[in-house]
């Protein structure tokens, strides 16, 4: 098992490399100027020639890359270009936040989720699968961000019910899950950022049920006598490896932010910080929280592998 | 509940009844705390010239730190005008033309405690200037370099007195200096030219104190109790910047009581707004939303063919469908401006527009225009460039958009006309806070792109002989004939394509009191007070 864990930590390794060079790349792709931030818009070539020096960006591309990689070998991410403070107090903050709306996210659509699923697929064809279906459906065709505003004009604008942006009335850095002050500014983005998982997972639960239900050792348990109950919790166990799959990406998903509900409710995650360093083209940022996700990911499916083999065996061995 | 939960509950009760008998303390003078919600993606930075375009100098500039000349924001009824800041007054060298003299105001100390003097400026001009000196900080040097690069060298006279130099001859240089904010020589040594933590702890002379920020989120400021301004120190208690890009986002902050100001509500929200009791405060303001043109190569190498362009613009109908929220556009500058003059006006005529694209020969004119799709002061880009588009065409243009992001729409903007020779305009709003942003950059040979914002090469001996004339006048009223001359003959030569001003609308709930809108791109926020 441990020789297995660390054949797969090691190859992580070069995902995590491939994910910079790509995400390096494409930074350099996209038109505009990582030192847009801090040019006037009618900055002069000479200007612009200077300040790339000042920054660094007067390197050859590769150059740039490997002195970048070398510095984020040893814990250094660099300096955000266009707040002047370190990309590593920036990423940690960023994720902690993003990591307090999936912290409600994660239970909230996992456990509705499941058991939507799970009841739907328990009763096939009758209404309750209708309509765990059809809610499905519609959870993962709402776009978020729509769905974001709706309920902002709802229960904030219409209802004065909860606050409509931001992360509490100081910010993150007085917040505290034990005041309702600062609580209720997470109930909107977890609903939000909850839907589309609920979606996922309830329609994966359901399919996977559905089907172990019609497996030949689900008739035999039946057969040898075992209470429904019983019968039940074996297709569980049998169809949870599949869904542990489906859980892990969208436990990678929500970890990782996202752009469009973070805006729409301001809250100042890992999106929020990933949507402002592509309009400002603020490279270290970008690298530096692009490969820490990217590593969340790899680490994320790791331990989903993990547990499905514990679940499961036969995976293991295969 | 268990026993440490009922200690939490019991400890949290505790700091919600010192919070409630807190509040009344915080709110003792009744100036009330003022919320905004800015347009920007993020705080501006603190260490001196802000980012996050003029709103930054709005919000975080002009209120941390002064200039050696200010603003005066006192009145909305006209255009805003210089007036004395950290200089007491300044004046040309009789002896020589491009030697500036400036008086520094006596008495007057950063919110550190040391006190204002010759050495600071020029420890500030060499901070953003010499890339020798150990105070040098790149970002300064970009921030500030469009306002310097005529800048040659400063020395210091007497304690309270400096001189600057200019490369040229340069009367609009005094115009330059309101940009460039003094930071404390003082603090900047406390922390051994770190500037990431200078901007924790930043240190100016201007009306307000730096209190406290949480990065991305909030910046809270307070009165400075000693600004040397006494008229102008800040009503309100407590100044709480949050920075809000999304329209709608901010909409709903105000509506639902998290904010009471926001910049820029969006045209359709007006309504709303105002049905829920909010006010709407729009006054005109240097700003235009224009298209520079390409004068290398093209159909606008023809001034019929630019002449055509501006004709056939409907702007009445783009002010009706932004709600009313702009001025109509017929010249770089709005009326209220000292040096409007008697433009030539290109009212809607459409068949005036045919016949003069008839005369070039150019039918259908095809054109291209590079626009983006949101962007600094740049309105509504998307739907105002699609009447621009659909009004042109009527006439006979063939008008494709090349839409693209901000950020790469201000590369081609920098790079000039010669790397982008298959563009033909380019649809960049800019500030018209002073002469020379306001028309000399656009039109004088020597600032020709990527040298300059003259991005379409625009060149004429007359225009750059009456732009030489202009540097050389160092009388206001003078000069202001010239610059009147100038805008007039831009106009006759119809140099850029004029569609709109922005007339700066904020939204505000009925509970500020005290604002009065300056014509500028920069607001006084000391004499508002939040009732409760």
């Amino acid at each position: 098992m441990s020789r297995y864990i660390l054949q797969r930590i090691l190859y992580a390794i070069p995902i995590a490399f491939g994910v910079s060079v790509v995400c390096f790349s494409l930074v350099y792709l996209a038109p505009g100027d990582p030192l847009q931030t801090v040019l006037p818009p009618d900055a002069t070539a000479e200007t612009i020639e200077i300040v790339k020096k000042a920054y660094g960006f007067d390197k050859p591309l590769p150059i740039q890359f490997l002195i970048w990689l070398g510095k984020v070998v040893t814990g250094d991410f660099g300096m955000s270009i266009a707040t002047r403070r370190p990309v590593l107090d920036e990423i940690i903050m960023a994720l902690s936040n993003t990591g307090m709306l999936a912290m409600f996210a994660i239970p909230t659509a996992f456990t509705i989720g499941f058991l939507m699923g799970l009841l739907a697929g328990c009763f096939p064809g009758k209404w309750i699968d209708r309509g765990v279906t059809g809610t499905a459906v519609f959870g993962v065709s709402l776009p978020n961000y729509w769905l974001a505003i709706v309920m902002v004009i709802i229960f904030a604008v219409e209802l004065s019910w909860l606050p409509a942006t931001g992360m509490g009335p100081k910010g993150s850095a007085e917040f505290s899950i034990w005041r309702w002050s600062d609580t209720q500014f997470l109930v909107l983005p977890v609903i939000t950022l909850s839907m589309i998982p609920i979606g996922i997972i309830s329609r994966t639960t359901r399919a996977a049920i559905a089907e172990m239900r019609n497996q030949d050792f689900v008739q035999t348990l039946r057969a040898k006598g075992l209470s429904e109950l019983a019968v039940i919790r074996h297709v569980i166990k049998n169809a949870l490896p599949g869904v542990l799959a489906v859980m892990g990406l969208q436990f990678g998903y929500l970890l990782g932010g996202s752009i469009l509900v973070e805006t729409v409710f301001t809250w100042p995650g890992s999106g929020f910080l990933l949507s402002k360093a592509i309009i400002n083209r603020d490279v270290p940022v970008l690298q530096g929280t692009i490969l820490t996700l990217a590593i969340a990911f790899v680490m994320t499916n790791l331990i989903i592998d993990l547990l499905q083999s514990m679940i499961d065996p036969r995976i293991r061995r295969g | 509940m268990t026993k440490s939960n009922s200690k939490r509950f019991g400890a949290t009760v505790a700091v919600a009844a010192g919070l409630a008998l807190a509040v009344p303390q915080a709110n003792a003078q009744g100036g009330g705390t003022l919320v905004i919600g800015m347009t920007a993606g993020d705080l501006p930075i603190t260490t001196g010239n802000p980012d996050q375009g003029f709103e930054g100098y709005r919000f975080v500039g002009y209120n941390l730190y002064d200039t050696l000349i200010g603003w005066d924001l006192s009145q909305g009824t006209k255009a805003a005008e210089l007036r004395p800041g950290l200089a007491t007054e300044w004046s040309i060298d009789p002896n020589n033309p491009k030697r500036w003299i400036f008086k520094l105001r006596p008495g007057v100390k950063w919110h550190d405690g040391c006190p204002f003097n010759a050495d600071d400026v020029v420890w500030n001009m060499s901070r953003s200037t010499n890339d020798k000196a150990p105070e040098f900080d790149p970002n300064q040097f970009a921030q500030a370099r469009a306002y310097l690069t005529n800048f040659a060298g400063v020395e210091k006279i007497d304690d309270l007195t400096v001189a600057m130099e200019t490369k040229t001859i340069d009367s609009l240089f005094q115009f330059n200096m309101s940009y460039v904010m003094m930071v404390s020589r003082c603090r900047a040594q406390e922390v051994k030219y770190n500037w990431t933590d200078y901007a924790n702890r930043p240190s100016g002379t201007g009306p307000y104190r730096f209190d406290k920020a949480t990065p991305h989120q909030r910046m809270e400021m307070t009165p400075n109790k000693e600004y040397w301004d006494t008229k102008r120190i800040p009503k309100q208690d407590r100044l709480v910047l949050v920075p809000m890009p999304e329209a709608s986002t901010r909409t709903a902050a105000l509506l639902s009581g998290q904010v009471n100001w926001i910049e820029a509500p969006s045209p359709d929200a007006v309504a709303r707004l105002k049905s829920s009791g909010m006010t709407i405060v729009t006054n005109p303001y240097p700003h235009n939303w224009t298209y520079q043109l390409n004068f290398v190569k093209g159909p606008f190498t023809d001034k019929r063919v630019r002449q055509a362009a501006n004709y056939a613009l409907n702007r009445s109908d783009m002010k009706e469908m932004l709600n009313g929220l702009m001025l109509e556009g017929y010249s770089t500058v709005p009326p209220s401006t000292p040096y409007y003059g008697k433009p030539k006006m290109y009212n809607y005529d459409l068949a005036k527009a045919k016949a003069l694209l008839k005369e070039a020969g150019c039918l259908p004119c095809k054109v291209t225009f590079a626009i983006s799709t949101s962007g600094s002061g740049q309105m509504q880009p998307l739907p105002m460039n699609e009447l621009v588009k659909s009004n042109m065409e009527e006439a006979g243009f063939q008008v494709t958009l090349q839409t693209m992001d901000w950020n790469a729409l201000l590369d081609i903007t920098r790079a000039g006309v010669e790397k982008f020779s298959e563009i033909h305009g380019i649809n960049v709003s800019r500030a018209a806070q002073d002469p020379f942003n306001a028309l000399v950059r656009h039109v004088w040979s020597a600032a020709a792109a990527p040298k300059g914002a003259n991005w379409g090469h625009y060149k004429t001996p007359e225009m750059d002989k009456l732009i030489g004339e202009i540097m050389g006048e160092f009388d206001t009223a003078k000069r202001n004939v010239l610059l009147t001359q100038m805008n007039e003959m831009m106009n006759e030569e119809a140099a850029l394509i004029f569609v709109a001003h922005d007339i700066n609308p904020r939204a505000m709930s009925p509970k500020v009191k005290g604002f009065v809108q300056a014509q500028s791109w920069f607001q006084d926020l000391t004499p508002v007070t939040v009732a409760p």
